[in-house]
């Protein structure tokens, strides 16, 4: 696998969420993914950087081109120092949330992709990483 | 722009949302909606949202948010315009768009809305008539 470009982008407020989505279309279009992925991906990075700023207080997505053999993948990964996730188990059940959304953002953004993983270690933050491929 | 304009046509409001909203944009649609539909005495809202390309979980939520607050004001949403890779995504996502009404365009939505209306007149003056 080769990495064919790779950027870091900070995750802060409302603005920057709008920012990741528009970063994120770019590159699933460069990668050449067909407008159903394309959106699946903006949607599924849209809720984690929504994670990211109201429960993980700001963090960074960073990005990744990646390709394999044929296939051309979009890899972001999200990483916060916040309050981490105590039960990750019960936090990825729909429906599940502490805050005041509809608890749909982790378990529906891993249906929309190829590949999630999630770390979280209470106290010291949560990196969640998603990989569409084409 | 700051707020998404909302127009108004006849007895209903016409929203064309056409930015990538942030998440307090989309707040301050809802609040402002309500206030409109309360000030005009509006019978139908219209929200055209076919120059959106994702809905999440937050817009979603709003929308579902504008449409039971209008019915409590007597009021209709029809949400129109979605795109089929917008609606696609929706479904995998897990977000329930129950209780919203959808049509494919504005027109067919404003046709929906006054049928709705029409229907609506006819029983008011049918009850007066057997009174």
């Amino acid at each position: 696998m080769t990495l064919l470009r790779n950027e870091v982008v900070k995750i802060q407020n409302n603005e920057d969420i709008v920012q990741i989505r528009q970063i994120v279309r770019s590159w699933a279009v460069d990668a050449g993914f067909s407008l159903v992925d394309q959106t699946k991906i903006v949607t599924a990075a849209s809720e984690l950087a929504r994670n990211t700023v109201d429960y993980g207080g700001g963090g960074t997505a960073e990005l990744q081109l990646l390709n394999e053999g044929m296939r051309k993948g979009l890899r972001i990964a999200f990483e916060d120092h916040g309050p981490g996730i105590a039960d990750v188990e019960l936090a990825m059940k729909d429906g599940y949330t502490t805050g005041g959304g509809l608890g749909l953002g982790l378990g529906g953004s891993k249906r929309l992709v190829n590949e999630f993983e999630i770390h979280s270690q209470p106290g010291e933050g949560t990196r969640i990483t998603i990989t569409r491929w084409k | 722009m700051d707020r998404i304009p909302i127009l108004r046509m006849g007895k209903f409001l016409l929203v064309t949302i056409q930015v990538d909203m942030h998440d307090r944009m989309a707040v301050e649609l809802q609040d402002d909606l309500t206030n409109m539909i309360t000030k005009t005495g509006a019978h139908g809202v219209l929200i055209d949202i076919s120059s959106l390309e994702m809905v999440d979980s937050f817009i979603g939520r709003m929308l579902a948010n504008i449409s039971a607050m209008s019915s409590v004001l007597d009021a209709e949403t029809v949400v129109v315009g979605m795109r089929p890779s917008v609606a696609i995504t929706l479904v995998e996502l897990g977000l329930p768009l129950t209780g919203i009404r959808t049509a494919l365009n504005v027109e067919r939505g404003m046709a929906l809305l006054q049928a709705r209306r029409a229907m609506e007149e006819q029983e008011i003056f049918d009850d007066s008539v057997e009174e």
